[in-house]
């Protein structure tokens, strides 16, 4: 029997602290070079998938433009567009948010990106129910946060509908009939429902998918039972091994209720890693990362996050001071709030005393560590016993440096996936769909 | 003094039966790989992409269940982004449309196709009337789209007054980055100057756009915004917005009016005439073919060309002496007709000292003669 597969996908550096961008080697952020680069590294790599994320309000801290991480992208269909002219099997995910889109037009710009690469299109289907990124929108935030899911859904089937309008065969274009298009190729959609009203026909013929892959990447009980009902792929952060089985059992178990089969929901976990000759110096170069992402400036920023108050008169290299939280509001916007800054900020305490920690190193310390620290060796054999003990379906790898995060991995831990025979020598499909195992 | 050349892509061409001379896969890239490759090899200045959110129709408003002519279309911001990296030197000039739309999407589209394209896009942007397109979005009522010119039509009037906000808010969006907002200024820890990004702030009566935009400044700053009008209602919107504007005159003389007209709106704007041209010895003859193959003879807002290149030249110069600066041709049947001007037609100008030799600029902006505007936030020192 052969060895269960491993999925790999990769993530363009994202608009957080994770990017390292004081590091020499950091190079543009919205350069088309540099998504080349990556998404060219990760073909080489005969990964499943390139994946973007998105973001449609800048990030916000006390009010003003946060200005110590990466920030600025761009539109994440338009470079998927132009990436597949020079990508050939590579699948090409978009975040793309449901909330402040339409289904007619969002349909057709992921059916025309089907067509443009082949099919190897796929949407990651996110939702936003804030006033503060519905300010950039005709809309506003004007969506209850119960209804996201509901018009997410609604929105989802509405697409498919429009994909499936087309029959495959509608296009005959013969010249000695005259006949383009075939009678009854194109089917009038009607749909009437809580949140869209659409009648008419689509514009794009069905694309060489029928449907893009959905992806989708919320967390919560709603978001788990979303993606059992209609994802593909889901992106989830649980990475570990433990948390891992966990949840894949979970949302495994509930494609049942919709019929589905187990493997048409591959479980993705997003993951950093940092590798090294020996474990040893795997470990310093995680280390090294570490503090690149978490500059002095960014440990107050974080510190003030929940601590609810500026705290910049404080050294962040020296000891976390005697000072109370305030814990009348929030003071970032643009980012999942912190919950309950109470009890989090006792625990940072608890640990800053134990340990003996600054504040930079506390932050360093409570800020996620690399997913995957090792030698290529023990990081594929780590990544190979996930998959193999189903804690996951395979991984979407989340590099530090744009844009040449990626290369290492590909060259060093990718060959030795492939001589386990947990990871494909090369493309046997064309299409995403192939690549995922979902036909 | 060059005259700047444009052709307009669209499924087989512009005649209705041109896919029946030869049969295009119009739903590959390669089909468009290939003709926009033949029309920077002519050095032309861009190339336009048609689109509209709703199926191609001989009627006003709504399908016409025709089955013997073209229909379907991409996205052509994203077919433009797909073009991009094929191309090296050539403008790429999607359509799209406001209306239904959310500007800031459209303004990051477009800012996102500057950037893979290094400085190549524009944008043509177009409203929609049609109570067909309209119940694809199901958001509002709108009446039936009437037959008489658009300036009669209040509906028509309030989709080009929040056209020109939505133009107006792009171009804010544009320069919500200003050039060198990026710093990496590792001693404070800051990767922007947050001085330098602006909330634009727009709120008119159709919708309010807060800013700043999530894309950093295009390599032009501004992309070139261009849109297509017939009359006085769409001269104003591009007046209002446009770098270039496409006119539809049908002779020398009706050139020199629409100057006119358009000149007295707007010192600024770049006024292309559009034309539907059939070229080569046969042109009339093919053109009365597709014509019999369609079963009407063809119909189109823009003048109709069928004739050799040296008598299209001689047409283009004396327009040009009319005030036009630039032509926006719609070749009848690709490829043959899009070979024609950039093979053909082009040799033709050159001959005549009318066209460049060499792409002379980067940017579409330079290809035009426009200047790489500052951001209208920055502070000048």
């Amino acid at each position: 029997m052969t060895r269960t597969q491993v999925h790999l996908a990769a993530h363009f550096p994202g608009v957080n602290n994770t990017t390292v961008w004081a590091d020499p080697r950091s190079g543009s952020q919205i350069d088309f070079a540099s998504f080349v680069h990556l998404a060219r590294t990760a073909e080489r790599g005969k990964l499943d998938f390139f994946f973007l994320a998105e973001g449609l309000r800048l990030r916000e801290l006390k009010g003003r433009i946060h200005d110590l991480d990466v920030v600025g992208r761009p539109e994440a269909l338009t470079v998927l567009s132009a990436l597949a002219a020079v990508t050939d099997r590579l699948g090409l995910a978009g975040t793309v948010n449901a909330t402040f889109n339409e289904p007619y037009e969002l349909a057709r710009r992921l059916s025309t990106l089907d067509h443009l690469s082949e099919g190897r299109a796929a949407w990651n289907v996110v939702t936003t129910s804030d006033a503060f990124t519905g300010e950039n929108f005709r809309r506003g935030g004007y969506l209850d946060r119960s209804q996201r899911y509901e018009r997410a859904a609604e929105f989802l089937r509405l697409s498919r509908e429009l994909w499936d309008s087309w029959r495959p065969d509608a296009v005959v274009a013969e010249s000695a009939t005259g006949r383009f298009i075939r009678e009854g190729g194109i089917r009038t959609v009607e749909h009437h429902g809580d949140h869209f009203s659409v009648e008419g026909r689509f514009t794009s013929p069905r694309s060489p998918q029928g449907r893009p892959v959905i992806i989708q990447a919320g967390d919560s009980d709603e978001g788990r039972e979303f993606a059992a009902a209609h994802a593909d792929v889901i992106f989830t952060p649980h990475g570990g091994l433990e948390d891992g089985k966990r949840f894949y059992a979970d949302v495994k178990r509930r494609l049942t209720r919709y019929g589905r089969q187990p493997h048409q929901l591959k479980i993705m976990p997003g993951v950093t890693f940092a590798l090294g000759d020996t474990e040893a110096e795997a470990a310093e170069n995680a280390a090294t990362i570490r503090r690149q992402q978490v500059g002095p400036q960014t440990a107050t920023a974080f510190l003030e996050q929940v601590w609810g108050r500026d705290m910049s008169a404080y050294d962040p290299e020296g000891p976390l001071p005697e000072i109370e939280p305030d814990l009348s509001e929030g003071v970032s916007q643009g980012r999942v709030p912190l919950k309950d800054r109470a009890s989090v900020a006792a625990k940072w305490r608890a640990l800053a005393e134990e340990k003996g920690l600054s504040i930079r190193e506390l932050v360093i310390e409570v800020t996620g560590r690399q997913t995957f620290i090792g030698t290529p060796e023990s990081v594929a054999r780590r990544i190979d016993e996930h998959v193999q003990a189903k804690a996951a379906d395979g991984f979407i790898l989340v590099p530090h440096l744009t844009p040449g995060g990626l290369d290492e991995f590909v060259d060093r831990v990718v060959p030795l996936l492939q001589e386990r025979g947990a990871f494909r020598a090369d493309y046997t499909g064309a299409t995403l769909r192939e690549h995922l195992g979902l036909t | 003094m060059t005259l700047h050349l444009a052709v307009a892509l669209d499924g087989a061409g512009w005649h209705p039966a041109a896919w029946r001379e030869s049969p295009p896969d119009v739903f590959s890239a390669r089909h468009w790989a290939r003709l926009v490759a033949e029309a920077e090899r002519g050095l032309l200045d861009f190339v336009t992409i048609e689109d509209a959110l709703g199926l191609q129709s001989t009627l006003l408003d709504g399908d016409d269940d025709r089955t013997d002519q073209v229909r379907g279309r991409f996205d052509a911001v994203l077919l433009a982004a797909r073009l991009a990296p094929v191309t090296s030197r050539i403008g790429l000039v999607p359509t799209a449309t406001v209306t239904h739309t959310e500007p800031f999407h459209v303004a990051i589209g477009i800012a996102t196709l500057d950037h893979v394209s290094g400085g190549r896009a524009g944008w043509r942007a177009q409203i929609s009337p049609r109570a067909s397109e309209a119940r694809h979005f199901g958001r509002k009522e709108v009446p039936p789209l009437k037959p008489l010119g658009h300036e009669a039509d209040p509906h028509v009037r309030e989709l080009f007054a929040e056209a020109t906000d939505a133009v107006e808010v792009a171009r804010r969006l544009w320069d919500s980055w200003e050039d060198d907002a990026e710093i990496r200024d590792v001693a404070t820890g800051r990767f922007i100057d947050r001085v330098k990004l602006h909330y634009v702030d727009f709120a008119g009566r159709y919708f309010s756009v807060k800013g700043p935009s999530i894309t950093p400044r295009p390599p032009q700053g501004q992309p070139v915004v261009t849109a297509l009008a017939h009359s006085r209602l769409p001269y104003e919107f591009a007046a209002a917005g446009a770098d270039v504007v496409y006119v539809t005159p049908h002779s020398a003389e009706h050139a020199r009016a629409v100057v006119e007209e358009v000149g007295g709106l707007s010192g600024e704007l770049k006024i292309f005439a559009d034309l539907v041209v059939f070229l080569g010895d046969d042109a009339a003859r093919r053109k009365a073919r597709l014509d019999e193959l369609d079963g009407a003879e063809l119909v189109s807002d823009a003048a109709i060309f069928a004739g050799t290149v040296t008598q299209l030249a001689d047409l283009l110069l004396e327009w040009r002496r009319a005030g036009i600066q630039g032509f926006r041709l719609r070749p009848g049947a690709l490829p043959y007709d899009l070979e024609q001007i950039a093979r053909e037609l082009t040799a033709e100008l050159r001959g005549r000292g009318a066209f460049r030799h060499a792409y002379e600029a980067a940017t579409l902006r330079g290809l035009l003669g426009l200047p790489r505007p500052l951001s209208r936030y920055a502070e000048v020192t």
